[in-house]
């Protein structure tokens, strides 16, 4: 009785500090109620019983998914996408471990963080899609197709998210004040980022693969063999361009979890990030001018889909070359931001290109996704919003946790 | 910090070692069909459009009835219909062109190779089966077969792919497939695919008139266990002639080749950047020091 009554007495406390941030709890109550949460509320009120429907009646109750098109919306945009611009997290990791560039380190935890979410939240996207999710280990634990580029991806991705939260467990050892597994977490560091970096080699590009088997339905300005290049080398990009807005955002919505103490200077860091960004997408576009010379389907730009590809990329990606080449000489950080979204933007559209919009480009039935669809997706992506902040505002993800400052 | 050029050779010369043997394995082929693997041969022009064939099909599997009376032009197979007949009229002589679809049984199938749980296999005897205590539905099979023929069941809370398993349980047996063992005009012949394609060419050769002077699904996306004949240009008749003659299998195996090459090759790489990282650092660190 008094022993559970003294736990009850600590718990108090701890989650008063840990969990609802120093208030109490009809304080902390009270200041959920912003414009933006109840944006986010009606999101998520009006996704999870569509979720809910979509497992009780299958997936043509809600979804406009049809015999010749397999895959939609949670595809296209949550896994595809979703994966590609989580690709800040081993981007950024690579950066600071492996090529030691220290200098952006301030911005590494916010990039792990998210492409842990990012990961985490397309696989959900993709246990909604799933027929039978429940069954989503298979390829691991029950029945192995190694001839599958799916089957590298299932596993790079169980693995690599395993990774990330790996790479993340410093700042959540020093949220919890657990001083020695911190310790231990950041001396595997340097080999947790080696293992990410060749994960995502791997399932980015292996996630274009999964396109080589579709070259009667995609259109011939997308298919290419070169397809996994393509994927492997935008991801860069979409990370990129995602740390740049990510941290942008962060510092301007999160001031307060900031190190007041310790200036980061993030206009430098953007700028380094939009020159590297800028040389990766010109690499991109090479790539792609490469590919076209390389199959002749030059005579295809003369019509619509063509027209469509010329925006993608010419609009989405060498455009943004140029603006953050010009953003980073001229030192326009805003510019570097506005080119970073473009960025952002254009490798959205190349995967949503790939896997709905050019694809089964002859039938006459296109795939539009439904509303229910739409609304899915976007609970799952303000889901992870909602994370990242949850976890931003407790753990030391912006700035150094005080009690271990400089001690890396 | 010490990593000896040797410590170095040595990482590097396992990790190229494993690429060489793992590529060998990831790369090599599904399955080697048996000598005699089963096929069918479709005469189209023999084909009376009768649809006995559909009606067996649909008992030996327990799908509902065929549809009555279906209009003209391609019809598709669906999850209820493993296959259909579709009435074509090519010539202006109006003379109606009946064919007959189901999966075409791929020697190297697209669907089988992008299955990650090998919930659909390619079977030495022929048939492309389908084992449904292992699909977890993520529809691949379908993005990869370019006849569209893997069917899903999106109306069903637990959903399966549909398709026709060429009656692999009968030809286990010793039996032929149902739709050929009622096909009463002749158009189905069921056979071991080299006698098949011998018998088609002598049907071209003995009536050059007649026919279209290939056996299609010899060659097309690396061979079908179905080959068709016809008087009429095949993509006529709703049979896609845009195919290529390679195996969709293929398709992805550069791509898997290059799996351990990648898990072996960029962890010494990455390592040893680190390594020049962290040293340049040391003695950038040092001279610092130095200055002071």
């Amino acid at each position: 009785m008094s022993d559970t009554s003294t736990r009850a007495a600590a718990i108090r406390p701890w989650m008063t500090e840990k969990i609802f941030l120093g208030l109490s709890l009809p304080d902390y109550l009270r200041s959920l109620a912003t414009p933006f949460n109840a944006v986010a509320a009606l999101i998520v009120a009006a996704g999870v019983p569509i979720i809910a429907w979509r497992f009780l009646h299958g997936l043509g109750s809600t979804t406009n998914l049809s015999q010749t098109s397999p895959w939609g919306l949670w595809i296209g945009l949550d896994m595809m996408s979703g994966v590609a611009l989580a690709a800040g997290g081993y981007t950024i990791a690579g950066a600071v471990y492996v090529f030691g560039l220290k200098e952006y380190r301030p911005i590494l935890r916010a990039a792990v963080l998210t492409g842990f979410l990012g990961y985490v939240f397309a696989v959900f996207g993709l246990l909604v899609d799933l027929g039978q999710p429940w069954r989503i280990a298979y390829p691991i634990f029950y029945s192995a197709g190694p001839t599958s580029v799916m089957y590298e991806v299932g596993w790079c991705v169980a693995l690599y998210t395993t990774v990330l939260a790996i790479e993340f467990l410093p700042p959540v050892f020093e949220w919890l004040g657990l001083r020695q597994l911190r310790e231990r977490a950041v001396q595997i560091a340097i080999g947790a980022v080696v293992l990410g970096i060749v994960l995502s080699t791997l399932h980015q590009s292996s996630l274009g693969a999964l396109f080589l088997l579709t070259p009667t339905k995609l259109h011939p300005l997308w298919y290419s063999s070169f397809i996994p290049l393509y994927f492997f080398i935008s991801s860069i990009a979409a990370g990129l361009g995602m740390v740049i807005l990510e941290s942008a955002t962060s510092h301007r919505l999160f001031r307060d979890r900031l190190d007041p103490r310790k200036h980061v200077d993030l206009d430098a860091l953007t700028l380094g990030l939009a020159r590297g960004a800028s040389v990766v997408l010109f690499t991109y576009v090479f790539l792609k001018l490469q590919g076209l010379a390389d199959s002749g389907d030059w005579p295809y730009l003369w019509s619509g889909y063509g027209a469509w590809y010329v925006f993608e990329l010419g609009g989405l990606a060498l455009v943004p070359c140029f603006l953050l080449a010009h953003a980073a000489r001229t030192a326009n950080v805003r510019l570097a931001r506005i080119a970073a979204a473009l960025t952002v933007l254009g490798v959205v559209l190349n995967r949503l290109n790939v896997s709905i919009i050019a694809m089964n480009w002859q039938p006459p039935v296109r795939y539009v996704p439904s509303a229910m669809e739409v609304v899915t997706s976007l609970c799952i992506i303000t889901l992870g919003v909602l994370t990242f902040r949850w976890i931003v505002n407790r753990m030391p993800v912006l700035a150094e946790h005080p009690d271990y400052r400089d001690a890396h | 910090m010490e990593l000896s050029r040797r410590t170095f050779f040595k990482v590097a010369g396992v990790a190229g070692a494993t690429a060489v043997a793992g590529g060998r394995l990831e790369a090599s082929p599904q399955v080697v069909p048996a000598a005699g693997a089963a096929a069918m041969l479709v005469d189209t022009t023999r084909c009376a459009g009768c649809r006995a064939c559909e009606a067996a099909c649909a008992e030996v599997n327990g799908l509902p009835a065929p549809v009555a009376s279906p209009a003209a032009g391609t019809r598709v197979t669906d999850t209820s219909h493993f296959t259909v007949v579709s009435r074509y009229l090519p010539s202006p002589d109006g003379a109606p062109h009946f064919v007959k679809r189901q999966c075409n049984h791929c020697l190297e199938p697209g669907c089988a190779s992008a299955c990650p749980v090998k919930a659909i296999e390619k079977t030495p005897e022929g048939p492309v089966v389908y084992h449904r205590d292992r699909c977890m539905g993520c529809r691949y099979c379908m993005m990869a077969c370019p006849f569209e023929i893997p069917k899903y069941e999106y109306e069903k809370a637990v959903p399966y792919v549909r398709k026709c398993e060429f009656c692999a349980e009968r030809q286990a047996r010793g039996l032929a497939p149902a739709c050929a063992s009622v096909c009463p005009s002749g158009a189905l012949t069921f056979g071991p695919r080299e006698d098949l394609i011998e018998e088609a060419r002598t049907r071209i050769y003995q009536h050059p008139d007649r026919y279209v002077h290939h056996v299609y699904g010899e060659h097309e996306v690396g061979g079908l266990s179905w080959l068709y004949l016809s008087d009429v240009l095949f993509d006529r008749i709703g049979l896609q002639t845009d195919l290529g003659k390679h195996g969709f299998a293929e398709l992805t195996q550069a791509s898997l080749a290059a799996v351990p090459f990648v898990i072996t090759l960029w962890p010494p790489f990455l390592m040893a950047l680190y390594t020049f990282a962290k040293r340049r650092e040391e003695a950038g660190s040092v001279e610092e020091a130095d200055h002071e």
